[in-house]
């Protein structure tokens, strides 16, 4: 048990690295599934199309041949995903920045990848607004945008959170995959190190990991339920 | 009632699937006029109404309005469904929003009008509909009758060249079909065109300048109301009003 003590730094590094992945990686599909679900539910066939591909795509393939495309095929395209060197962001989210791209190529995996998720819990919510109130948006003269920032999103998201929510908890849990493609000291890399590098038993290492992923995702659980319960009286 | 034509179905056909639910449709609605839309349930009289605005797009035929052709999806729809309000058989008002908000978005936000300017056109307009002391009440908190008025006034805050109602008081406790039926009755005796698809058989007697019989699809007959009532010429629609005015 003396390795929590001892390396209680790699627990405390490994959980600091696989929070910055999942704060970015939960901003980033935030944003591209809100834009993949607009796709969705727009009024132009081949804008629909292409999010229904989307979709298709990233929610049916498992995360490990992203992470591989990812990881493979942008150097082999020539990227190592420079663009996302955001100035001022690498300050805070150091590995952002970092020479390797490997950090880099798992976040965009891990983004595209729940986005699709993301997209689905969104639209499950647009669905549970009544069509009526989007159709009398409509015959107000509303268009397809100021119908859904007036009329349906307000009205939508209540529906949307709680599923987000279990997308971001798996998202977090997913990105234990990101040791195995090229990224070093997150949470599950870091268990790795310990164990076959420097001779540590397993099950404590296994032990003060769970704990690191736990200290995310329960307290995130929680107030999804209370989300939930206040939802619940409010709908009464 | 013989003004300038508004509203013009010609030769309108609407398939739902295997399901022919429009015929060959012609209906013709003037300036001013008010046109109410009878017939059994199933037989595709709200289809009309709404396909005027395009919430029910057609298959084949032509609908003009106010001269000019049904725009394609996009902003001139939007524009033209601005000078079409609609009123539905569900309310439709939007839940998230105070009664006097639901009645200003539109001028607000699709004619980008002032909201202090809206908001006294709002209020005026809820006052003629009995309701300006609900203003700041969520529709939910409001009976079935109070917010179909309210749908009414937030119809009628576009300030649209017609009016269309879709079933007005179909969903209305009885109590409460008389208030709406109120609003209506002094709409049209200003002058307001309207189309309205209605089970109320005693607005149609006597606020309808014209009633349209439709059965299966079909435009089957039109005449003056007392004409039609007293003397329907088509078997279909003999049925239909011998079945509904024995009780």
């Amino acid at each position: 048990m003396s390795v929590w003590v001892d390396k209680f730094d790699v627990f405390a590094g490994g959980f600091w690295l696989t929070l910055q992945i999942c704060v970015l990686a939960a901003i980033g599909a935030l944003v591209l599934g809100a834009v993949v679900a607009v796709l969705r539910i727009s009024p132009v066939p081949p804008l629909r199309a292409l999010g229904t591909a989307y979709v298709t795509i990233f929610r049916n393939m498992p995360l490990t041949v992203v992470m591989f495309f990812s990881a493979f095929a942008l150097p082999a395209l020539g990227s190592n995903a420079d663009f996302l060197r955001i100035p001022g962001l690498e300050l805070v989210f150091t590995r952002l920045g970092t020479d390797l791209p490997y950090f880099r190529f798992a976040l965009i995996a891990l983004t595209l990848y729940t986005a699709a998720f993301v997209c689905e819990a969104l639209r499950a919510g647009i669905n549970a607004v009544s069509p009526g109130q989007a159709e009398a948006a409509r015959s107000l003269g509303l268009t397809f945008t100021q119908n859904l920032r007036y009329v349906v999103l307000p009205q939508s998201w209540k529906a949307s959170i709680v599923p987000l929510g279990s997308v971001i908890i798996a998202m977090i849990k997913n990105s234990a995959l990101i040791g195995f493609f090229g990224v070093v000291g997150d949470l599950s890399q870091s268990a790795d190190q310990l164990t076959s590098a420097e001779g540590y038993a397993f099950i404590p290492v296994a032990i003060g990991i769970s704990i690191g992923y736990l200290i995310m995702t329960v307290p995130l659980g929680a107030l999804l339920d209370r989300i939930e319960r206040r939802q619940a009286v409010a709908a009464r | 009632m013989t003004g300038e034509a508004l509203i013009v179905l010609e030769n309108v056909n609407k398939w739902f699937g295997p399901l022919h639910v429009l015929q060959d449709v012609d209906l013709s609605v003037a300036r001013g006029e008010v046109v109410v839309v009878i017939g059994p349930s199933g037989s595709g009289k709200s289809t009309p109404c709404r396909a005027i605005n395009r919430l029910e797009p057609i298959d084949s035929g032509t609908i003009t309005f106010d001269g000019r052709p049904l725009p394609a999806e996009g902003r001139a729809l939007a524009r033209l469904r601005s000078e079409v309000g609609m009123v539905f058989q569900s309310f439709n008002l939007f839940a998230h929003k105070t009664i006097l908000q639901n009645v200003m978005l539109g001028p607000v936000k699709v004619r980008k009008e002032k909201p202090a300017v809206v908001r006294d056109r709002a209020m005026g307009l809820l006052e003629r509909v009995g309701i300006a002391n609900q203003a700041d009440k969520y529709p939910a908190q409001l009976s079935g009758g109070q917010q179909q008025r309210v749908a009414i006034a937030r119809a009628l805050a576009m300030q649209p060249k017609a009016l269309l109602f879709d079933e007005p008081t179909s969903a209305l406790d009885p109590e409460m079909v008389g208030e709406v039926l109120d609003v209506m009755t002094s709409l049209a005796r200003d002058g307001m065109t309207m189309v309205v698809v209605t089970h109320e058989m005693g607005f149609a007697r006597h606020a309808a300048d014209r009633v349209v019989f439709m059965a299966d699809g079909q435009l089957v007959e039109q005449a003056v109301p007392e004409e039609f009532f007293a003397n329907p010429r088509s078997d279909r629609a003999k049925d239909f009003l011998s079945k509904i005015l024995t009780h």
